[in-house]
């Protein structure tokens, strides 16, 4: 008997022309090919070395600048004109200084579609499973490989199915969930493996929330954080591209390394403690830690909802003299309509301040970098000591409702007392 | 590839931030430049600690987080021969490959700081000669020695033009 395939299995047997089960090796074709600007510029170099002249297909390649967007120093403005010289060179996508992070830009912008096979030298390209797209981050050397040859090498992931049955409460999101489900299986419990999150609670959730669990998906150590397309994914794809697409779906017979099922109808707000994203709390573990600083945007959780949940709470209200808050949009369009739907005015006024799309708050590059020994509640999915660009503060991860309501009170609050 | 030199031990989870911190990597693509801050978060010293041909040892899932290749590039720079670790995370460890990191997997717990090591890669063997105990390692699947031995990713492209695993 011929057993069924997971979501992986399917997009990778497609894409290398062979039976790929779990643990084999396939040389497989890309869709699409990213790099940002902290991986671009080795990437170019090694393309250089390979000996590469042209790109495998102009039109399936992206370089976008989000990491240090605009530069704040002379040898990053280099590496960001080294992108702009390569991509003009060889005809690719360029997405400059304010245009937003890559991992919004990608779906945004249609250039990734259900059931495509996509890598990005970023490690939340994991991000795109969301829409049911096997995406993965890889290394500067990898990307220059997809950039010359449209190819890459992948070890076939086991599967670790995550059936997440119930309905959140109210104030208690996405955010929480995929950190709740981190620090249950732990930084490394899905390993080489794919994540597959199904079940009513994924069902109930819309795309944009759906985002932030596939962009986590890394934090449990998985390849790709993949969910399967519903009506609901198809309209947004719609949305967003005029191109033809195919949806994969898991069989029912398929092979599962491990499967764990979750009712999250009792879940309450998490936040993940310093310094590691495993090292997760119910909100109630940790409720009035003063924070001096709140940052809400990044790959995670920056997008519209994002944006209007936290709008809701701190709208006509000051934040606390004792933090500040910094709100980076995740894109040049998010940007806009929050400003069109007087969301970035409710910020300002609030006494935020509102920065450039990108990634510089939660990558430490800057745009915020803490003062020693300050703690910060970020929407951001790493906590890392030093991560934010100072290795004597304490990071917390939480919902975008969470750092809103914490930096209106100057420390860490339940959200569930505005919804 | 016989390789000889001594441990620096780190714990569980040494992510790639802890190698090589964003503040530094977005500056330069001079590695030699970037090696001086190798693991700076968690031991300021360790770049004038090392010896050529040292060792970093770590627990579990090492080189989580980012997908920066500085990070094997600026150990390498370091004069680091290889890391060794219990386990590591997915991107890191397609990263030491293809940029021709040794990466070895087996258990760490009878590795300490300080231990002189003895690792043949191609027999599979690691000797703590301190300890005077072998320790079995973990062997790579075919293609990513294929790729190692050759010096990395770049080289195999040189050479082929393309993946070539036949």
């Amino acid at each position: 008997m011929v057993l069924g395939k997971t979501i992986a299995e399917k997009i990778l047997s497609k894409h290398s022309g062979q039976d790929a089960r779990a643990n084999d090796i396939v040389v497989a074709d890309l869709d699409f090919v990213m790099g940002q600007d902290g991986t671009s510029g080795l990437a170019i170099n090694a393309f250089e070395q390979m000996q590469g002249q042209k790109v495998f297909d102009p039109g399936k390649i992206a370089m976008v600048i989000d990491h240090s967007a605009p530069s704040p120093l002379a040898g990053v403005s280099a590496l960001h004109k080294q992108m702009r010289d390569f991509a003009e060179l060889q005809k690719i996508h360029l997405y400059d200084i304010g245009d937003g992070v890559c991992h919004q830009l990608l779906p945004e912008q249609g250039h990734v579609l259900p059931g495509n096979l996509v890598i990005g030298a970023d490690s939340h390209t994991c991000t795109y499973g969301a829409i049911n797209v096997l995406s993965t981050g890889v290394g500067s050397t990898d990307l220059a490989a997809g950039l010359l040859s449209g190819k890459l090498w992948f070890k076939v992931p086991e599967t670790f199915k995550f059936m997440l049955n119930g309905e959140l409460p109210k104030g208690v999101f996405s955010k929480d969930l995929i950190l709740y489900l981190i620090g249950d299986v732990t930084a490394d419990g899905a390993t080489y493996m794919a994540a597959e999150y199904v079940g009513e609670a994924i069902d109930r959730l819309s795309v944009e929330a759906r985002f932030t669990i596939s962009n986590m998906a890394i934090e449990m150590g998985a390849k790709c954080g993949l969910m399967e397309a519903d009506a609901k994914t198809t309209d947004w794809v719609k949305a967003h591209s005029n191109r033809e697409f195919e949806t994969v779906k898991a069989d029912s017979d398929a092979v599962y390394a491990r499967v764990k099922e979750y009712d999250v109808s009792k879940l309450e707000p998490q936040v993940a403690r310093p310094h590691t994203v495993d090292n997760v709390s119910p909100i109630s573990g940790v409720e009035g830690i003063p924070v001096q600083q709140g940052v809400i945007g990044t790959c995670t959780n920056g997008r519209m909802e994002d944006l209007r949940i936290a709008a809701s709470i701190l709208k006509g209200k000051k934040i606390s003299k004792k933090s500040r808050l910094i709100v980076a949009p995740s894109s040049r369009q998010v940007m806009i309509e929050a400003m069109r739907e007087g969301l970035i005015e409710i910020f300002v006024e609030s006494g935020a301040a509102v920065v450039t799309p990108g990634c510089g708050p939660c990558v430490g590059t800057h745009n915020g970098v803490p003062s020693d020994g300050e703690n910060v509640i970020s929407t951001a999915n790493r906590n890392f000591k030093g991560r934010m660009g100072n290795p004597t503060a304490f990071i917390y991860l939480a919902s975008p409702a969470t750092v809103a309501a914490s930096v209106l009170y100057g420390k860490i609050t339940d959200p569930r007392e505005f919804f | 590839m016989d390789l000889k030199g001594k441990v620096h031990k780190f714990g569980d989870d040494v992510n790639t931030d802890y190698i090589i911190s964003g503040r530094h990597k977005f500056k330069t693509l001079d590695m030699k430049e970037l090696a001086k801050y190798v693991m700076e978060d968690l031991d300021p010293d360790f770049y004038s600690k090392v010896s050529k041909g040292d060792f970093i040892v770590g627990g579990r899932n090492f080189g989580c987080g980012s997908s920066r290749e500085q990070a094997p590039l600026a150990i390498i720079n370091a004069d680091i021969d290889a890391v060794i670790a219990k386990s590591f995370a997915r991107i890191f460890y397609r990263n030491c490959i293809n940029t021709g990191l040794a990466l070895i997997e087996c258990d760490t717990d009878q590795i300490d700081e300080g231990d002189e090591l003895e690792i043949n890669l191609q027999a599979g063997i690691l000797y703590n000669r301190t300890k005077g105990i072998e320790i079995q390692i973990t062997p790579l699947p075919e293609v990513m020695l294929k790729i190692l031995s050759e010096g990395g990713l770049v080289e195999h492209f040189k050479k082929y033009g393309t993946f070539n695993f036949d």
